[in-house]
C-alpha cells in the first residue's frame, strides 16, 4: 500500500507539470480556484473562450483526452496518468467542465458505435475543444426512466425524420454535435424500440431554449426536433439497439473518475476556521465541531474511495457501479453544508449574491445543490444501482417491462 | 500508487477467514456470550498457532515479523467473526504500548508471551466515566507502587499483564501522568468482572493497593505515549469494525432475499433496498478511511493522529449504523436472542466507546486538521 509514483509516473508528473507551469492560464488561477461549487464563471472573462483556448493549447501539445487514442486526438495514456494529470492540472481542470459529457460520454460511444470515418473526422476536434458535444437523453416523460422517451425517428429514404422534445440536455446552447436516443417502434417493449444517433446542432429544425434554474444559472436546455433529418450513416449502433448503445454511454460517464468529488466541506472549514460565534470562535465550539468532523470523515472516504477506485483502474479492473458512492454521497452532503454555514450566518444567511458573506458563496451553493442530487441520476436511481448492482438485490418491480410501449399508460388517475 | 492490499495481504485474509470460519462460528461465540467461559481458549491458542498474535510483532520478540498492514487484514477478519477473545487489549493495546515504549528487557519478557498466546494483555486507562485525560487520572504511583481503581478494564479479568496510566505528579497534566506495567496476578491487585453491553469481551475494574509496578517509558512520558497506543489501536479497530460492519450488511442483505413478504423477498422493497444501499456506503467509506489509516500506521506517516481520528469516526459510524440497521431488516426476528443480529449490535456499540467516544475523536479530529493547517 502505498502512494508512491513508480520512475514512469513520476518522470510523466515532471513533464506534465513542467508543461502546465509554462502553458496554464495563470490570470485565472485564483478565481478558479475560489469559484463556486458546481458553477465554474471568470468575471472579466467569457469562460467558454478561456476554456476553448487552454483545451487548444493542451491538444496541440498533446495533452487532451489523454486515455484516448493518439489517431483520434487523445494520448493512449494508462489510467493512473490520466488521474497524475488532473492532479498537476488542479484549478485549471475547472474549464474542462463543458467539455466533460463530450469526453467523458459522446466520445467513447463515437470510439464503440461510430465508423472509421466519421471517428477520424468527428473526434480529434472533440478532443481539442473546437466543437462541443452533448447527450440527448432525458425527456419531459422520463428523467430517471430514460427508456420512457418518446422522440420519434422514421425512416424516410436515406435519412430518419425526427420529432419529439428533450430536456435537462447540458450545454445543449453552445454545443455543436449531440448524441441522440430515439424511438424508432413504439409496439415493442420500451427497451426494444430505441436507437441512437449523433446530430449537427446546427440542423434545421432543432432549436435549443435554455432553461431558467432555480441558482438564477442555465445551464440546461429544452431541445425541440419538428422534422429533424439525420442520415443513416449518423445512426450508432443497429435499429432497435439504442438502449445498449445509451448503456455504453452512462457506463463511460462512470468511469469519468479521479478528479476529486466536490463535496464543500474544504469551503466550511475554512469558512469555520476564521468566523467568530458570539461566544468565541465556531471552530472551538463543540457542536460546530462535530458537524464538522462528520463531514470530514465523509469527504475523506470519498477521497480514499476514489483512490482504491483508481488502484483498482490500474491493475485493469473496470470501474463498477460502486462508483455511484461519489455521486450519492457528496450531493446529499453539499446540500447539507451549505445549509449549516447558512444556520452559523443566522439570519444574515438569508443575503445572497455580491450582498452576502463571502460573496454569496454558501447561498449560490445551496440554490445549485439539488440540481446535484438529481442530474446523472437521482439519489434514489443510485440507491437502487447499488442494492441491485452492488448488492444483488432484486430490481424494482416495473410493470411496463413487457409491455408494448404504446400500450403504457401516460397518466395517473 | 497501489492503494490496496498486496496479493500475499489478501491470501492472509482469506486464511484468516477460512480459519475464523471454522473455528469461530457464531456458535463458538454464543459459549462466552452465554457466560459459560470467559473467552475462547480453544480459539486464542489456535490464533497463536496460526501466528497472528504476533503478525505484527518483531521475529527477534518471537513474532511473525510481518508488519501492520497484516495486523489490520487479521483485525478485519477478528471483527468480521465477532471473535470472543481478548485480542484487542493484548494486540493493539498492551504490545502496541511495549513496542513503542517497553525497554529491551520488558519487550523480552512479555512480547515473546503474547505472540506464543501465553500471555493475555491489557490497558487499564479509564477511572469511571469520560474520555481519555491526563486529568481523569487519579490513581498514583510513588515508590514503586500503585493505588487506585481503574475501570472499565478491557479483558481485564483474563488478563495477566495490564499497562497502567498512574498519576505521577501533582498537577494531573500530561506530564505528570506515567505508564507502568503490572503484574495482574501478583500481590496487591483486586479484579472484579463488570456486566457489560458486549459480554463476548469482559470487562472489568481493577483495584490496586499498594501493587507492585515497574515503569514503562520514562516517568512523564505516559500521556504522549498513550497518545500513540490509542491513535494505533483506532486503526486496527477500525478494521475490526469494518469486518463487523461488512458482516452485518450481508446478513442483512441475506435475509433481505430470504424472507417473503406481501408475496415478495422483502430486499425487492425499496424502503429496505435502499437501508441496505446506506449501509453499503457506510461501510465503504469506512473501509476507504481504514486504509488511508493503515497507510499511515504501517508507514509511521507524519498523517497518522489525522488519519486514525478519521479511520475511528468513520469506522464506530459504520459499524453501529450496520448493526442496527441489519437488526432492523430482520425485523422482529432481529432482536431475539436466538437470532445473531444482537452480538454485532452488542460488538458495535461496546467499541465505539473502548477508545474514547466518538465526540473524543471528533474533537481529536478537528484539533489534528486544524494543526496541519496551521502549518
Amino acid at each position: 500500500m502505498n502512494f508512491d509514483d513508480n520512475p514512469q509516473e513520476a518522470e510523466f508528473r515532471a513533464t506534465a507539470r513542467t508543461w502546465i507551469g509554462a502553458n496554464a492560464p495563470k490570470q485565472y488561477e485564483d478565481e478558479l480556484r475560489k469559484s463556486s461549487l458546481g458553477r465554474t464563471q471568470l468575471k472579466n472573462a467569457n469562460i467558454l473562450e478561456v476554456a476553448k483556448a487552454w483545451q487548444k493549447r493542451k491538444a496541440d501539445a498533446g495533452w487532451a483526452c489523454l486515455h484516448w487514442p493518439k489517431e483520434y486526438g487523445g494520448r493512449g495514456s494508462s489510467p493512473i496518468e490520466r488521474v497524475i494529470w488532473q492532479q498537476e492540472e488542479g484549478p485549471f481542470g475547472l474549464l474542462s467542465r463543458m467539455f466533460i459529457i463530450g469526453h467523458g460520454m459522446c466520445g467513447p460511444t463515437m470510439m464503440a458505435f461510430a465508423r472509421e470515418e466519421h471517428k477520424r473526422t468527428y473526434l480529434p476536434p472533440l478532443a481539442s475543444g473546437e466543437k462541443i458535444w452533448c447527450q440527448l437523453f432525458s425527456e419531459p416523460a422520463g428523467g430517471s426512466d430514460v427508456a420512457g422517451l418518446r422522440t420519434r425517428a422514421e425512416k424516410d429514404g436515406d435519412d430518419w425524420i425526427i420529432n419529439g422534445q428533450k430536456i435537462w440536455t447540458s450545454g445543449a446552447h453552445y454545443s455543436d454535435y449531440g448524441i441522440l436516443l430515439t424511438r424508432t417502434d413504439p409496439t415493442v417493449p420500451k427497451h426494444k424500440g430505441l436507437t441512437t444517433f449523433f446530430l449537427d446542432m446546427k440542423s434545421p429544425g432543432v432549436e435549443v431554449r435554455p432553461i431558467k434554474q432555480a441558482s438564477g444559472a442555465s445551464d440546461f436546455n429544452e431541445v425541440y426536433f419538428t422534422n429533424v433529418r439525420i442520415p443513416d450513416h449518423q445512426r450508432l449502433g443497429e435499429v432497435g439497439d439504442g438502449w445498449n448503445v445509451s448503456l455504453t454511454t452512462l457506463m463511460n460517464e462512470r468511469s469519468a473518475i479521479g478528479a476529486a468529488v466536490a463535496t464543500g466541506f474544504p469551503e466550511l472549514f475554512e469558512y469555520c476556521s476564521s468566523l467568530m460565534l458570539d461566544d468565541g470562535p465556531a471552530i472551538e465550539d463543540r457542536a460546530v465541531r462535530s458537524k464538522l468532523a462528520n463531514w470530514a470523515v465523509k469527504a475523506s472516504g470519498l477521497k480514499y474511495t476514489s483512490m482504491r477506485a483508481i488502484s483498482a483502474l490500474s491493475k485493469g479492473e473496470r470501474p463498477g457501479p460502486e462508483n455511484s458512492i461519489g455521486k450519492l454521497v457528496a450531493g446529499s452532503m453539499i446540500q447539507d453544508v451549505a445549509t449549516y454555514a447558512l444556520d452559523l450566518q443566522g439570519a444574515g444567511g438569508v443575503v445572497s449574491g455580491e450582498d452576502g458573506e463571502l460573496a454569496g458563496r454558501f447561498q449560490a451553493m445551496l440554490l445549485r445543490a439539488p440540481g446535484t442530487r438529481v442530474e446523472g441520476g437521482t439519489d434514489e436511481i443510485m440507491r437502487n444501482i447499488i442494492a441491485e448492482r452492488v448488492l444483488g438485490l432484486p430490481g424494482d418491480i416495473r410493470v411496463d417491462k413487457d409491455v408494448p410501449f404504446n400500450k403504457i399508460p401516460t397518466k395517473g388517475r | 500508487m497501489n492503494f490496496d492490499f498486496s496479493d500475499d495481504q489478501k491470501q492472509l485474509r482469506d486464511q484468516a477467514r477460512k480459519f475464523l470460519t471454522e473455528k469461530c462460528s457464531p456458535k463458538a461465540v454464543r459459549v462466552v456470550l452465554d457466560g459459560k467461559a470467559p473467552y475462547d481458549k480453544e480459539l486464542w491458542k489456535g490464533l497463536a498457532e496460526m501466528g497472528f498474535l504476533g503478525v505484527a510483532i518483531p521475529e527477534e520478540f518471537g513474532g511473525a515479523g510481518a508488519g501492520h498492514l497484516e495486523l489490520c487484514v487479521i483485525a478485519e477478519e477478528m471483527g468480521r467473526a465477532n471473535a470472543p477473545v481478548p485480542f484487542s487489549s493484548t494486540v493493539y493495546l498492551a504490545a502496541e504500548a511495549l513496542l513503542i515504549a517497553g525497554s529491551e528487557a520488558q519487550k523480552k519478557k512479555w512480547l515473546p508471551a503474547i505472540a506464543s498466546g501465553e500471555a493475555i494483555g491489557t490497558l487499564a486507562l479509564f477511572e469511571g466515566k469520560g474520555n481519555p485525560s491526563p486529568e481523569s487520572v487519579k490513581l498514583t504511583a510513588a515508590n514503586g507502587v500503585l493505588n487506585g481503581v481503574k475501570k472499565p478494564v478491557a479483558d481485564g479479568a483474563v488478563a495477566d499483564f495490564a499497562v497502567v496510566a498512574a498519576r505521577t505528579g501533582a498537577s494531573g497534566r500530561d506530564g505528570d501522568i506515567s505508564l507502568f506495567l503490572v503484574d495482574l496476578k501478583a500481590g496487591g491487585v483486586e479484579v472484579k468482572s463488570l456486566a457489560n453491553l458486549d459480554p463476548t469481551r469482559g470487562q472489568a475494574e481493577i483495584t490496586f493497593k499498594d501493587a507492585k509496578a515497574e515503569p514503562l517509558g520514562a516517568t512523564g512520558e505516559g500521556w504522549s505515549i498513550l497518545i500513540q497506543v490509542l491513535d494505533r489501536a483506532a486503526v486496527l479497530c477500525a478494521f475490526e469494525q469494518v469486518g463487523g460492519s461488512d458482516r452485518a450488511l450481508e446478513m442483512g442483505r441475506d435475509y433481505a432475499l430470504d424472507r417473503i413478504a406481501f408475496g415478495r423477498q422483502i430486499g425487492s422493497f425499496q424502503a429496505v433496498k435502499h437501508m441496505l444501499a446506506d449501509m453499503y456506503v457506510s461501510a465503504t467509506l469506512a473501509r476507504s478511511n481504514s486504509y488511508y489509516g493503515a497507510w499511515a500506521l504501517s508507514t509511521n506517516a507524519a498523517e497518522l493522529p489525522e488519519a486514525a481520528a478519521a479511520a475511528r469516526i468513520s469506522a464506530t459510524q459504520a459499524f453501529q449504523h450496520c448493526a442496527k440497521n441489519n437488526i432492523q431488516v430482520h425485523g422482529g426476528m432481529g432482536f431475539t436472542w436466538e437470532f445473531d443480529c444482537h452480538m454485532y449490535y452488542r460488538r458495535a456499540n461496546a467499541m465505539a466507546l473502548g477508545l474514547g467516544s466518538l465526540s473524543y475523536w471528533e474533537d481529536q479530529l478537528i484539533d489534528r486538521m486544524r494543526k496541519k493547517n496551521a502549518a
